[in-house]
């Protein structure tokens, strides 16, 4: 049975689409804290990846599947009560209509979803040179490589474009993206975005605390999920280790001698 | 003759409509047992049944899939009260159970998860059956009610793809509605009854929905006739040797049951690592993105369970050829007790039958290592290879090896048998644990 298994999972290694060979150049893997059997994210990471979608990327990728209250929660960047308040009401949204039957803007609440850079799809292509920048709130889960892949193309924009690749006007290299050519500019620089807690704001570090940041967004219960699956993991072992003790000792009745 | 019969006096036989009695139970029960004879039923085929000693682990995974098909129906209905099968809504309601749902996240992961473990199932369950004979007279019934729920497996794990409403969802759906349209003069006609619309839409999702829903209860249906049927001919066994008398057999419980569980703990175990440590791994990266009928994804694969078919529908340049030769392929699975007439069931016995059913094996994991690749240059060989040895193994292998293979020689009964292995006098894997 072993055998069989493993010949099973060995199957299942090579024919998975995420080994399909498309991407060819081996991505940045760098080491994240939520990688492995106890991953936890680092909260003052994802605080600063916060600080970086909103300041960077918010004013072209929207995150529509996450309310502000997400911010505050268990798991996540976990900012405090008052800290969510204050995030959400620097947004106004529309509400209403209002018992005049008026459409109004109000502060944003932490029960609502995270504002839109524009208002419907079309006038984000128009604003992009015809590209539509990605909702990004499960980029990380809709791209082969996941964290690794969206830190390798933040750090994969190089100058010097090798030959034979012609770039048209509002393309730029970029060493990961797939077919190597991305219309986003460079978005992280050292220095894009300034600190408060003395981090040093180079370039790997914005791009990893931002990654980090999708990372929670696209998987919010991922820290759930590992610890709950570590315990049941432990739980199973034990039982599993128990019920084969059981069968042996049924077993006995019958063939004693083995 | 009587006045309100038509039958004559001397036709007469005494009736006995009210059956009630005939309890082993006392109280309570006995009192219940009289009259619906569930607990009589399940004290006979569940504890007293007698099974072959000889069973193997291989023999666990009647009962793994009999829990995989609960959890998935459990699982099913708690997603069911929370998505949503609209066009616009799928994908949206599938993210709000991963987000906000209590244990929403863990409901979709374990059922998108144990769709994959049941096919890892199913499919060692169909290798055991191609290794011992299992097919064989009496069980040919059984064998042809599993063909009929592994095809409906196919069926719903397939609608069950489509419904959150990703690119590979949307996409998948298309080529294979598209399949359709190969049936000559009704072709398109049946894909847009299929759709209810001109393209797959909103229509279809909600068609889906049903569907998928639909089919897994007649899976269940057909189970119940798979398992009565068991209980009827009686488990196969390693040897092949029918059992002769209680030397030969143990019952059910304690021994197989005992047995059944630690093969389901360490399945369940296996299955709660990946679930919870790599619960996207089977799947396909592209299905986080939204449905969009605009953009083609560069590679369309179904999911992995179903890479060797798709890898012998694409081994055929013919599109009509191509769907008969994937539908066969399995099909042809049903022919096996007729083609393979050797009176020997298992393999164990079987020198160049065993051969050819681990080959069988190979190729099995090639096409599906095939499937994932993309049609072209050597690819496309290694699946047309792939696609002629698997019928050839039904349809030239299994006569002419029933007909010239000489089988070795095989104790007279299992008790024998386990004599003979533990003499080492018989050479097989070791699975009894």
């Amino acid at each position: 049975m072993k055998n069989i298994l493993k010949t099973l999972i060995i199957a299942l290694i090579f024919t998975s689409p995420l080994n399909s060979a498309e991407n060819k150049t081996k991505l940045l893997e760098p080491n994240w804290t939520f990688d492995g059997f106890f991953g936890k994210f680092d909260r003052a990471s994802l605080q600063r990846g916060y600080q970086v979608y909103k300041e960077v990327c918010a004013s072209c990728h929207s995150m529509s599947y996450l309310s502000y209250r997400n911010l505050g929660e268990k798991g996540g960047p976990e900012f405090t009560k008052q800290e969510v308040k204050a995030i959400a009401s620097q947004y106004e949204i529309q509400d209403g209509p209002n018992q005049e039957g008026e459409m109004f803007m109000r502060p944003a609440r932490p029960s609502d979803k995270f504002v839109n850079p524009y208002p419907n799809a079309n006038a984000a292509r128009v604003a992009n040179g015809g590209a539509y920048p990605p909702d990004m709130s499960v980029l990380v889960k809709a791209r082969k490589g996941g964290a690794d892949y969206v830190y390798s193309v933040l750090m994969g924009y190089t100058e010097d474009v090798p030959e034979g690749i012609s770039l048209e006007e509002g393309v730029y290299y970029n060493k990961y993206m797939i077919g190597n050519k991305i219309r986003m500019p460079k978005p992280i620089n050292d220095g894009s975005v300034e600190y408060t807690d003395g981090t040093q704001a180079t370039e790997e570090q914005i791009s990893k605390d931002v990654v980090a940041f999708l990372t929670w967004a696209a998987e919010p219960h991922l820290e759930e999920r590992k610890k709950t699956g570590f315990k049941a993991v432990v739980y199973l072992l034990i039982l599993t280790i128990l019920g084969f003790i059981i069968k042996k000792k049924i077993w006995l009745r019958i063939e004693p001698k083995v | 003759m009587s006045e309100y019969s038509d039958k004559k006096n001397e036709e007469f036989s005494p009736v006995h409509t009210n059956k009630v009695g005939g309890s082993p139970y006392t109280g309570v029960i006995g009192w219940i047992d009289n009259r619906l004879p569930i607990f009589r039923i399940f004290k006979h085929e569940y504890l007293d049944f007698q099974v072959p000693k000889t069973l193997n682990y291989f023999w666990s995974f009647g009962g793994i899939l009999m829990i995989c098909l609960i959890f998935l129906i459990i699982t099913g209905l708690a997603l069911g009260m929370h998505y949503k099968p609209s066009a616009d809504e799928a994908f949206d309601s599938v993210e709000k159970i991963m987000r906000d749902v209590n244990f929403g996240w863990l409901i979709r992961y374990a059922h998108m998860n144990l769709a994959s473990f049941f096919f890892i199932a199913v499919y060692l369950h169909i290798f055991r059956s191609l290794y011992y004979g299992s097919y064989k007279e009496p069980r040919q019934l059984m064998w042809l009610l599993g063909i009929t729920i592994f095809f409906l497996m196919i069926a719903t794990a397939f609608l069950g793809y489509t419904l959150p409403w990703g690119q590979m969802s949307y996409w998948g759906a298309t080529v294979i509605t598209n399949l359709f349209s190969a049936i000559p003069i009704v072709g398109e006609g049946i894909v847009t009854w299929l759709w209810g619309d001109y393209s797959v839409g909103d229509a279809a999702l909600n068609r889906f929905y049903v569907l998928h829903w639909l089919i897994a209860f007649l899976i269940v249906g057909i189970v119940v006739f798979h398992v009565i049927a068991l209980h009827i001919v009686g488990s196969n066994n390693p040897s092949g040797i029918e059992p002769k008398d209680t030397r030969d057999t143990v019952s059910f419980s304690p021994f197989t049951t005992s047995k059944d569980l630690v093969g389901m703990l360490v399945f369940i175990l296996i299955f709660v690592a990946v679930m919870m440590f790599a619960p996207n791994y089977l799947g396909h990266p592209d299905n986080y993105i939204p449905a969009n009928p605009m953009v083609t994804p560069a590679h369309i694969v179904p999911e992995w369970y179903f890479l060797p078919f798709y890898a012998i529908l694409r081994a055929i340049p013919d599109k009509l050829m191509g769907v008969i030769a994937m539908v066969s392929s399995i099909a042809i699975l049903g022919l096996l007790p007729w083609l393979d007439f050797s009176k020997v069931r298992s393999s164990v016995f079987r020198p160049i039958w065993k051969q050819c059913v681990f080959l069988f094996v190979l190729d099995f994991f090639l096409l599906m290592y095939v499937g994932a690749m993309p049609a072209e240059g050597i690819y496309l060989v290694l699946g047309r290879i792939g696609t002629i040895y698997w019928f050839a193994f039904f349809i030239i292998l299994a006569p002419l090896v029933s007909m010239y293979e000489k089988p070795l020689p095989m104790p007279q009964s299992i008790n024998e048998y386990m004599d003979w292995k533990k003499k080492g006098k018989i050479k097989t894997f070791n699975f009894t644990g």
